[in-house]
């Protein structure tokens, strides 16, 4: 048979992958760079061929000739109406190296699907149009690229046909270019000029531009070294999976994400601190005497230490910084605002934490880099955020390492993925926080009240008798003897939150307070009685994961809006409706009725003191109170 | 059993970085779904995905099943190859026919392609998950079969109902895949997102993974119907006038339904001489499927009812 080393595949076998994005704006040519690309490494077939002959008669824009865009963009739903929607991988081969491309849209508010390529991306082609030069959309392009920890880019200076190939307005571009690129700190820029419909400096080098002495596009990404130094840096091994055949074997399997690991190496489990020394390195192919970043193994150790998935071991000399606050940059994905002080699924590793961001320092203006003080951050925006984690994380700076350094937040109702994160520094080193150990603890004091403490979170529309029936239930109670104490809206407003307003970011804080003082007064032995409209699921949630499963009832006072409207005991209503309160719960702003409440009221004929009763029967039940 | 020969040759760097990151991402859905199943098709891409699944969690088996859907129309010695397979491996084999088609005598020659594929593949898939519970499902798809698969997950959201909206899925950064469902929906996992067809027979030559002799050449009975080389498996296929079967030297790139599967002419009959062949041919490898060439974006909108 004959070999095949002359061949695109004999290549492949040479050298490793590189995966690059391009980015451009809405008409530079994305598209029909990557056709090219497939088209002149022969990877388009003839089938294919045929199709893309029939689709360029049907919704082409180059006239006669073959449109090499269409080879590319794929739904059906963006081909109809000519942008590129989401992000698609494309696939072809040299001589010298195989190549995946993320070919990622210009369209403004598609930011998110450009950090989604960035992020496993080695390399960036920034394509710009000869005849418009740099724009701003190619300096949110590049600011995301730098911010995703992309080193190296290409300036491709596209369409340089329609400007008669002209060396001075690609000089231009490209100094105006290096003049605003220069605070992103690339470690290289390489401009090329080219021609995508037509070819020229793509794969061939181009007879129409004497004046360029440079590569060719991919002349340079097949020489490109994108190396990391991935080895060189300290090792992080993420465990994944806990492998247990039987009782003889216990395997961390997992990937390498940095430094080198070798058998009797001395490891540690970075949270806890744990060491052990590492025996063997297991793959189905036989041990290894070691194993590099990007290699899938599993690990045993020589002690009986505990690791569990999510779990990072690293050497005992060269540990990641373990914290439960840091700070980051944070780009938002999803319609939804993200809320300081609401609670968040974080993903970092192999390890989800509940997370929430304590303070938005700024957001970016991506095409200005300017810093905007601001309380929330809106879908495709970036923000420099503070953030505290329920449990203490091992991490690093993304800058150091992209694989510790990163992470996901995830709605913990829709489980969207959210936003997408990059650690600057930790903040506090979990360790040193030490609580006060109490020699009087909640048991003792219930064992004293006779009563157990408990929140009793009365959420519903404004008007619909929740500090009514709250007054009742704790009347009752206090005769029973129960200690209690009462948490409502307007009273804590008027002292603890009254730098707060009815924004969503002050109303998500505002019950985050509230949360932390019922807490104290949880542990106090108290029942405490919260009455707040509190709109969100997710904030509810939040003051139900202070406390103990058990400790936590959700009263929904269940009356419908129509009802509260014409109660409207402070006349509320009425002025929200001619328009004069805004951001009212009900009217024009969203009230989410509790999936999961311990208790629902609806409207009972016999009054408030009816449905207090139905509260306090409950809590029998429950054996909050005797 | 150890996958590979300790004297094989050691993987190229492209293919040991694909086969790690396919691992990491088999590993990612044993440890985070209750109940996971790898879809195996019995196809190369299958024979694949399943050794990458064996390597993943050595010394241990593969902490799943493999589930196959069974059109009733595969070639026999797709059939003898999965259950060979299935006891070389050591993994338990689910085997599911949609029996409301068998009932209908839903088949791909009288009832047509599009209706055959929605019936016994795409609702006996939903089916089987189902009956199963299955909240994650491994398939062999790769991103270059075909421009709708170009946009693919490896973590593919199916809201309660199978539903795949092309809109609605989570954007993918890092490795950092987000593996939360709430209850009624399902994440089809993609561990060959990333392989193109020339990386699956390298790797199956260096990695010695058993295929279907089907892929290799062979004097075979075929007929030509449509401009395609048809391989009648066995005589529930009728000849139509003027039809008759002549041998000719053919092999297959892509197996399924025997009346749906278009034979090519070659001389291929070994892993080498496939490779050698695919870097010199002028046509991709789902063109021998009729299932996809019904109409424009048929993919996407088969996706859309639930196909892998």
């Amino acid at each position: 048979m004959t070999a095949t080393s002359d061949t695109p595949a004999g290549a492949a076998e040479r050298k490793g992958l590189l995966r690059f994005l391009t980015c451009g704006s809405v008409d530079d040519g994305k598209s029909t760079l990557i056709g090219r690309l497939l088209y002149d490494t022969q990877l388009v077939l003839e089938d294919q061929l045929v199709a893309l002959e029939r689709d360029s008669r049907r919704h082409g824009t180059t006239g006669e000739d073959l449109d090499l865009a269409l080879l590319v963009d794929g739904l059906q739903a963006e081909r109809e109406q000519g942008i590129t929607i989401d992000v698609a991988y494309r696939f072809f081969a040299t001589r010298r190296r195989a190549f995946i491309v993320a070919d990622t849209p210009g369209h403004e508010q598609y930011t998110r699907n450009m950090a989604t390529g960035a992020s496993n991306s080695q390399t960036a082609v920034i394509l710009i149009d000869a005849r418009k030069g740099v724009l701003t959309q190619t300096r949110r392009h590049s600011y995301i690229c730098a911010l995703l920890g992309i080193k190296h880019v290409v300036l491709a200076v596209n369409k340089i046909d329609l400007v008669d190939f002209s060396g001075e307005r690609f000089h231009h571009i490209v100094a105006e270019y290096l003049g605003f690129a220069a605070p992103l700190k690339f470690s290289s820029i390489t401009s090329i000029p080219l021609s995508a419909r037509f070819g020229d400096n793509v794969v061939r080098r181009s007879e129409r531009m004497g004046w360029y002495e440079g590569p060719t596009l991919i002349e340079h990404l097949e020489a490109l070294d994108v190396s990391e130094g991935l080895d060189e840096k300290p090792l992080r091994f993420p465990v994944q999976w806990v492998n247990r055949p039987n009782l003889d074997f216990r395997g961390f399997a997992g990937t390498v994400a940095s430094g080198v690991v070798r058998p009797g190496d001395r490891v540690v489990v970075a949270a806890s601190g744990r060491e052990s020394t590492v025996q063997r390195i297991v793959t189905a192919d036989g041990d290894l005497t070691e194993a590099r970043a990007g290699d899938a193994v599993t690990l045993t150790l020589t002690d009986e230490v505990d690791v569990a998935r999510g779990d990072v071991l690293a050497h005992a000399d060269a540990r990641p910084e373990v914290v439960d606050q840091f700070a980051a940059e944070v780009l938002w994905m999803i319609e939804e605002p993200m809320l300081p002080g609401r609670s968040y699924l974080m993903r970092i590793g192999a390890r989800y934490v509940p997370a929430r961001v304590t303070s938005l320092k700024h957001k970016t203006d991506v095409n200005t880099l300017e810093h905007i003080a601001a309380k929330t951050l809106g879908l495709n925006e970036i923000g420099f955020c503070n953030l505290a984690t329920a449990s203490p994380v091992a991490l690093d700076s993304y800058a150091e390492n992209r694989a510790t350094g990163a992470f996901v937040l995830i709605d913990r109702f829709t489980n969207a993925t959210a936003g997408a994160g990059m650690i600057s520094f930790g903040l506090r080193r979990a360790t040193n926080i030490h609580r006060q150990a109490l020699l009087i603890d909640k048991t003792a004091r219930t064992r004293r009240n006779g009563h157990r403490a408990a929140i009793l979170w009365f959420t519903g529309l404004s008007g619909s008798g929740k500090s009514t029936i709250a007054n009742i239930v704790e009347r009752e109670l206090h005769e029973h003897g129960a200690h209690t104490y009462m948490l409502d809206g307007d009273n804590v407003r008027h002292g603890l939150n009254r730098d707060l307003g009815f924004t969503d970011a002050d109303r998500v804080e505002n019950i985050r307070r509230v949360g932390e003082v019922a807490k104290l007064f949880v542990d106090a032995g108290a029942i405490v009685l919260c009455s707040f409209i509190s709109p969100f699921r997710a904030e509810r949630r939040m003051v139900r994961e202070l406390v103990e499963a058990d400790e936590f009832i959700e009263i929904f006072v269940d009356t419908p809006i129509e009802e509260c409207k014409r109660r409207d005991p402070k006349g509320l209503y009425a002025r929200a409706l001619e328009g004069k309160i805004k951001n009212f719960t009900g009217i024009d702003s969203p009230y989410e009725p509790p999936a999961e409440a311990e208790i629902v009221l609806a409207p009972s004929p016999l009054g408030p003191e009816e449905e207090a009763r139905r509260v306090l029967e409950a809590l029998k039940a429950r054996k909050i109170i005797g | 059993m150890s996958p590979r020969e300790p004297t094989a040759a050691p993987l190229p760097p492209h293919l040991r970085q694909l086969e790690s990151e396919s691992i990491g991402i088999i590993r990612e859905v044993a440890a985070e779904f209750h109940n996971p199943v790898m879809l195996y098709s019995i196809g190369k891409d299958s024979g694949v995905m399943l050794h990458l699944a064996v390597k993943a969690f050595y010394p241990s088996k593969p902490p799943f099943p493999l589930l196959h859907i069974d059109t009733g129309w595969k070639f026999r010695a797709m059939i003898e190859h999965r259950d060979q397979i299935a006891e070389r491996y050591g993994v338990r084999l689910l085997v599911y026919t949609n029996p409301d088609g068998l009932a209908r005598g839903i088949n791909p020659i009288t009832s047509g392609s599009q209706l055959h594929t929605q019936v016994m593949k795409t609702e006996a898939l939903k089916q089987a998950l189902d009956q199963w519970q299955f909240d994650a499902a491994f398939g062999g798809a790769r991103r270059d079969e075909e421009k709708s698969r170009a946009k693919e997950r490896v973590f593919s959201f199916r809201a309660s109902g199978h539903v795949w909206d092309p809109r609605n899925q989570r954007p993918e950064l890092w490795n950092l895949y987000n593996t939360r469902i709430n209850q009624g929906e399902t994440i089809r996992v993609f561990p060959l997102s990333n392989w193109t067809e020339l990386d699956i027979w390298q790797y199956t030559r260096a990695e010695r993974i058993p295929v279907v002799p089907l892929y290799f050449a062979a004097p075979r009975a075929v007929i030509e119907r449509d401009g395609q080389l048809i391989m009648r498996d066995d005589e529930r296929m009728a000849l139509r006038p003027g039809e008759r079967e002549q041998v000719r030297m053919v092999r297959f790139r892509s197996l399924g339904c025997y009346p749906l599967s278009a034979a090519i002419e070659s001389r291929a009959t070994t892993l080498d001489e496939i490779i050698a062949e695919m870097l010199t041919t002028r046509t991709s490898e789902r063109s021998g499927r009729l299932i996809d060439s019904d109409e424009a974006a048929s993919m996407e909108k088969k996706k859309r009812d639930g196909y892998f």
